[in-house]
């Protein structure tokens, strides 16, 4: 049943350039895609590891500030891909090694802290980041020769990345590893008396987060080909936040769920109201205080609940 | 001389304000076990309602009293209506006061508009004290009284009367202080509420430095965290220093060195981390 749901919504996600023919929704499902890459390397922290990072914004910042920096001074697009990624993660190891000498809300603040100075070099470190105004990305790279201005043209490119991201992550999440990363978010001490090294874990577990966060991060500057500090503020780690919490942190779809309404619903406010940071503020109140396990896992129970009186009459058949 | 004079003041004068600003949140932080992510707004609020009350005809220490209780009442409803609900649910009640903190920040920009709102000084305080050809300003050597006398209270308040003990008790051990049967989740309303009163307070003398913008509170909540860090959750010791310490690195790595200020700032915290992940003077275990 799942299987084939699967491939209904996967086969729902290609054909959206097919459906959508307006140029502004299918940019819209191309930002989808690129903050729900996000918020799924977000959740690998958050629901698998149950650390709740503050400054996941930081790597989308770094590779495309990186990126931007590196075509500018003339480095081909696939060396600038490659090096801005390879720093953003080496950035997220080290970053690791700072927030991980705290657990729970000390690894929160750590997280915020690192996230701010991140922000603060490319607020103010006007030489090199040009401050409030920003950096201009030259072009959208052509990989394989495959033309990506267009708006299919990158929505499918987007696609296939996030596609390829998932499938990583699923079996990395599925994978003893994932099995030992819950393990260390539910019983740390069990884990440490059973010989895991529950620091190496979460270590690691940062690494790869931060890796697929600063992929995303590359997406986001080949679609908007600008990078501000804006991008990387506070309020857009706690959206990211929020998409993974919203959509529920316990699954892989829970922050793509959450993605989709999130950037739908921050879109649609922001051409009628200027009110946005309070719907979130409001929407994050809300989650927290009434759906603190989210809506998918929400409404698999549901879904459990409505479908359990025909599971129990087959039990009942089957002898 | 001037120069490294009036900056050596400045930061000091910074330092008081940071720490009406961070002694509420650290004590809070100590007992309640979350830092409050809203505390940046209510400092903001509190410039805000100083600048609204001194705009309407109030004298200066009316706003600035006016701006303490204001901010203080929205404190304990904020605790009192949503924080509680969510015991001990310590991550969520984070998330809880970074959604209010947007709540704040937004509500701010819609009412008092993107302009800065300005506080003037009380006009007794504005011309500088002369003292060996050296002009010191003298609002902020009142804000640096205001600050140590805050200080020296929250000292008697948390070492020398009943309600300190219980406070002190309840950030060493929650839960032996409850079953010794001291009202701790009364003490959070207290607790927390004292913090917004400072915060308020801190706003309203802040303003006619700092002035009220949007944004003023996404600039002092890295500083308040930055100070409780430093210092450790839940010390007034702590927070005393680490204030001065963060205000003097603030000012000069501004004056001196504007591209990499957020660095020089954040340095000392990633090393008092590294080495000392409890801060200088904490108590609570993490």
């Amino acid at each position: 049943m799942n299987r084939i749901l699967g491939v209904i919504v996967a086969l729902a996600f290609v054909a959206v350039p097919l459906v959508i023919r307006n140029e502004f929704y299918l940019n819209l499902a191309s930002q989808i895609l690129i903050y729900a890459l996000l918020a799924v390397s977000l959740n690998i922290l958050l629901g698998y590891g149950g650390m709740v990072s503050l400054g996941h914004t930081a790597f989308l910042g770094l590779t495309s500030y990186a990126a931007t920096l590196l075509v500018t001074w003339g480095s081909g697009q696939l060396s600038a891909a490659i090096l801005a990624v390879l720093f953003s993660t080496a950035c997220g190891a080290l970053f690791g090694v700072l927030a991980l000498r705290a657990t729970g809300i000390g690894f929160l603040m750590i997280t915020l802290a690192l996230g701010q100075i991140v922000w603060g070099i490319a607020y103010r470190a006007n030489t090199l980041t040009n401050g409030d105004n920003g950096l201009r990305f030259l072009a959208r790279p052509q990989p394989f020769g495959f033309d990506i201005a267009s708006a299919p043209n990158f929505y499918w490119f987007t696609l296939i990345v996030f596609a390829v991201a998932l499938f990583f992550i699923h079996r990395l999440v599925r994978s003893p590893f994932g099995a030992a990363l819950q393990g260390s978010r539910d019983q740390p001490r069990r884990m440490r008396a059973l010989g895991h090294n529950v620091w190496m874990i979460q270590w690691l577990a940062f690494v790869f987060a931060s890796f697929w966060g600063s992929v995303a991060g590359l997406l986001y500057v080949y679609y908007n080909l600008f990078i501000s500090p804006h991008a990387i503020s506070l309020q857009q780690s706690a959206e990211v936040l929020l998409m993974a919490i919203l959509g529920g942190a316990s699954s892989l779809t829970g922050p793509i769920v959450g993605a989709v309404i999130i950037t739908i619903v921050k879109n649609v406010v922001s051409t009628y109201v200027d009110r946005w940071n309070s719907l979130l503020g409001a929407i994050f109140v809300v989650v927290i205080m009434f759906m603190p396990f989210g809506l998918v896992p929400g409404l698999r129970q549901l879904w459990a609940r409505w479908s359990k009186p025909k599971a129990e009459t087959k039990s009942e058949g089957a002898p | 001389m001037q120069f490294w004079i009036v900056q050596t003041l400045n930061s000091i004068a910074f330092g008081g304000l940071l720490f009406l600003l961070s002694s509420g949140f650290s004590l809070a932080f100590g007992l309640m076990r979350i830092p409050n992510l809203a505390h940046g707004g209510f400092f903001m609020l509190g410039a805000y309602f100083g600048a609204v009350i001194s705009r309407n005809g109030g004298n200066f220490w009316l706003a600035m009293l006016g701006a303490g209780l204001g901010v203080g009442l929205i404190g304990i409803l904020f605790e009192r209506l949503i924080l509680r609900r969510l015991a001990g649910n310590v991550q969520g009640q984070v998330l809880v006061t970074l959604g209010v903190s947007f709540i704040i920040a937004d509500l701010c920009l819609m009412i008092f508009t993107g302009d800065p709102w300005t506080l003037p000084a009380p006009a007794e305080l504005r011309p500088p004290i002369r003292v060996a050809g050296f002009a010191f300003p003298t609002f902020r050597l009142v804000v640096l009284a205001i600050a140590l006398v805050v200080a020296v209270g929250l000292y008697f308040l948390m070492d020398r009367t009943r309600l300190g003990a219980m406070i002190r008790a309840g950030v060493d051990d929650m839960e032996m202080a409850r079953g010794v049967g001291i009202p701790v989740s009364l003490l959070f309303t207290v607790v927390f509420s004292l913090g917004a009163v400072l915060a308020g307070l801190g706003g309203a003398l802040g303003a006619p430095t700092l002035n009220a913008y949007p944004g003023l509170d996404s600039d002092m909540l890295p500083l308040a965290l930055i100070v409780v860090i430093l210092g450790g959750a839940g010390s007034l010791l702590g927070a005393f220093i680490g204030s001065f310490v963060v205000g003097f690195l603030y000012n000069f790595g501004i004056a001196l060195f504007p591209d990499l200020a957020y660095f020089i700032l954040f340095l000392p915290m990633v090393l008092v981390l590294v080495f000392m992940p409890q801060g200088l003077f904490g108590r609570v275990q993490s």
